[in-house]
């Protein structure tokens, strides 16, 4: 591969996956809120 | 009106998957990289990301946030969601193109999830060994041309799967879906993607390493950034693809209580899909088609039949060459894979549908599940039936394309200036897991209005030579003229001149038909197509009869793509009569 395509891909690749992940993480590290919420599966905890 | 509401979502994780899934579609395996092709390569990431933050993000928090706003007053369509947002009767009317357009895409977009599961079965019968690439290109010519019952079979089963689905409720039918659909999506397009970026030259057939298809995709061009094309490309791809100006965001954040997020959900699922589209999506088909058939032949694929094309006509065949087993596996992975794209879409495209029949004429689940079921049959019959004579590409553009941005931009101009920007902030951050950053307020305001507006203006032109069939024409005028048949005719012989593998015997009237041309595996896939054009072209250049079939073949395609049109113009006066009935029976029981 060429450098200039090399970079392209490697630098937006990692920074959507990174983006994609950090954000991700986020929802399933956030505490739940206090009931009564939107999610039925936390209706029973 | 009050719901009836008993469905909601089981659980967050499962509303960002679902609505990921609603985002992540065929376009991201099958349009991106070609448009990316098309338009500048590598650079082309740079309009399509300013887009993504511009125009996609702005608008995945202005859809979520109106969504949950018209979810809480009790509505999960958007007539009546935008109507809660402003009393005036317009914005009633406008939200009946967030039901038009989900019940007229579902009915060509189930036909194309039917192929795919369709393909997973032939790809496990292994129909494919042994086949020639035009077999394999005859084999999807032949099947949409209904040649056999099995199409519309495999269209009833996947109609049948997805009222099923929708039947079972938010929770416990789309929930579960995206919960299995996503991660094997994701599974499937990892495996493919390995499989395509290690290809090497030499190894099962291939003729270059799988990275000379990457590195003719992601080599950037920047001459293009300027071009104003590039940017409409860029623009329309981020439309498609993040399922904007549906109206199936707001069904699904319409059962999002007021105090929980929706500012992460928003970017949770906005960037997974753009996770799915730019780096699982970027590394198959190009990479696959280019290691086999060359940087010339696959574009030649592509100006032949776009993404789709190449998805369904030279990658099954391009897979048997890794072995019987592992080409069974890639099949079931590809077609899965897409399946699992199309199903967890044209779920999401279900529900606004349901919502609107559950809340405003006090419809049970199951009751309107079938009658989404019922009506995307019947919407959807003319695009199986009428396939080739361009009804399934009519209710594409004018359903999937032109009122997407006609709706985004009505529902952003509600949002900013009549919703107004101050209470419109105060919906996003309500319950907001992140900050968002403040820029936001005034993009949404300025920037993306302008942007969606640039959009539409620059449609227009597009939208005029629809209306008056200017490509049918053209085609028309084509085969009227000799003169420009035979310019086109000497540029094809000079153009098959320069290929290594071509022989003037192949062109020669003892070869007749094009059964022969089929079976001969000793030229390249572009030679062969150049073949097969040049004698198309000869064709019409000595038969008469046979240029006056072409004619009124076109001539047919226009009418059908009327009749097409005025179909879905009574679609969406239909709609908009029931919204009417719906506001009449609401105005009655308040007074």
């Amino acid at each position: 591969m060429s450098a200039e395509g090399l970079t392209m891909m490697l630098a937006t690749e990692i920074t959507v996956t990174l983006i994609t992940a950090f954000f991700f993480f986020k929802i399933l590290r956030t505490p739940k809120k206090q009931e009564p919420d939107s999610f039925s599966k936390n209706d029973s905890e | 009106m009050a719901s009836n509401d008993s469905s909601g979502w089981g659980s967050r994780v499962g509303l960002v998957l679902a609505m990921a899934g609603n985002a992540v579609g065929l376009g991201n395996f099958l349009r991106f990289p070609v448009q990316a092709i098309q338009n500048g390569g590598g650079a082309f990431i740079i309009p399509y990301l300013v887009c993504f933050l511009l125009m996609g993000i702005p608008l995945l928090f202005v859809e979520w946030s109106i969504g949950r706003f018209g979810g809480n007053k009790g509505h999960h369509s958007t007539p009546f969601i935008l109507d809660s947002m402003d009393k005036r009767a317009l914005w009633k009317y406008v939200g009946v193109f967030g039901i038009f357009t989900n019940l007229a895409v579902a009915a060509y977009y189930c036909y194309l999830e039917s192929w795919t599961l369709s393909y997973v079965w032939h790809s496990i019968a292994d129909s494919f060994g042994g086949q020639t690439q035009p077999e394999v290109a005859n084999f999807f010519g032949n099947y949409v041309s209904l040649g056999t019952i099995e199409p519309i079979i495999f269209w009833i089963l996947c109609l049948l799967l997805n009222t099923w689905i929708l039947s079972r409720g938010l929770s416990g039918g789309v929930e579960k879906a995206a919960k299995i659909g996503m991660p094997l999506l994701l599974i499937f397009g990892a495996f493919l993607a390995f499989k395509a970026v290690t290809l090497q030259a030499g190894e099962n057939g291939a003729l270059h390493d799988g990275t000379l298809g990457l590195n003719f995709l992601w080599t950037p061009d920047y001459s293009t950034i300027w071009d104003a094309k590039v940017w409409l490309a860029a623009a329309g791809q981020i439309f498609f693809t993040l399922s904007i100006g549906m109206g199936s965001i707001q069904c699904y954040s319409s059962y999002v209580k007021r105090k929980d997020d929706i500012a992460l959900n928003a970017m949770s699922a906005g960037w997974m899909n753009g996770f799915v589209e730019i780096v699982l999506g970027s590394a198959i088909i190009i990479p696959i088609a280019v290691g086999y058939l060359g940087i010339d032949g696959m574009k030649q694929l592509l100006s032949e039949g776009g993404g789709l094309g190449l998805g369904f006509k030279t990658l099954p065949y391009l897979f048997e060459q890794w072995g019987s087993l592992l080409g069974v596996i890639a099949g079931v992975a590809w077609f899965g894979l897409l399946f699992f794209a199309g199903v967890t879409s044209s779920l999401a495209m279900g529900t606004p549908v349901m919502g609107f029949l559950k809340d405003e004429f006090n419809w049970k689940e199951k009751n309107a599940a079938w009658a989404f079921g019922l009506a995307v049959f019947l919407l959807g019959l003319p695009t199986v039936l009428f396939f080739n004579n361009g009804v399934f590409d009519e209710y594409d553009y004018w359903a999937g394309t032109v009122s997407l941005v006609v709706f985004a931009l009505f529902e952003i101009i509600l949002f900013a200036w009549i919703f107004g920007m101050k209470a419109g902030w105060d919906e996003i951050n309500q319950g907001a897991d992140i900050k968002v950053p403040v820029i936001f307020k005034y993009v949404i305001k300025y920037v993306t209005p302008l942007l969606l507006g640039w959009v539409f203006i620059n449609s227009i032109p597009d939208i005029v030579s629809t209306l008056n069939h200017d490509k049918s024409k053209e085609k028309i005028a084509f085969y009227e003229n000799a003169g420009e048949m035979k310019k086109k005719s000497e540029e094809q012989q000079k153009l098959l001149l320069k290929k290594s593998d071509f022989k003037q015997e192949y062109l020669n009237n003892s070869i007749t038909s094009d059964e022969k041309l089929d079976k001969n595996k000793l030229i390249s896939f572009p030679t062969y197509l150049l073949i097969k054009k040049e004698r198309e072209l000869s064709k019409i250049i000595t038969d008469n009869t046979y240029r006056m079939s072409k004619i009124e073949s076109e001539n047919n395609t226009m009418l059908f793509k009327n009749v097409s049109r005025i179909f879905l113009l009574l679609l969406w006066l239909g709609i908009a009569y029931l919204v009417y009935l719906a506001s009449r029976k609401l105005n009655l029981k308040k007074s």
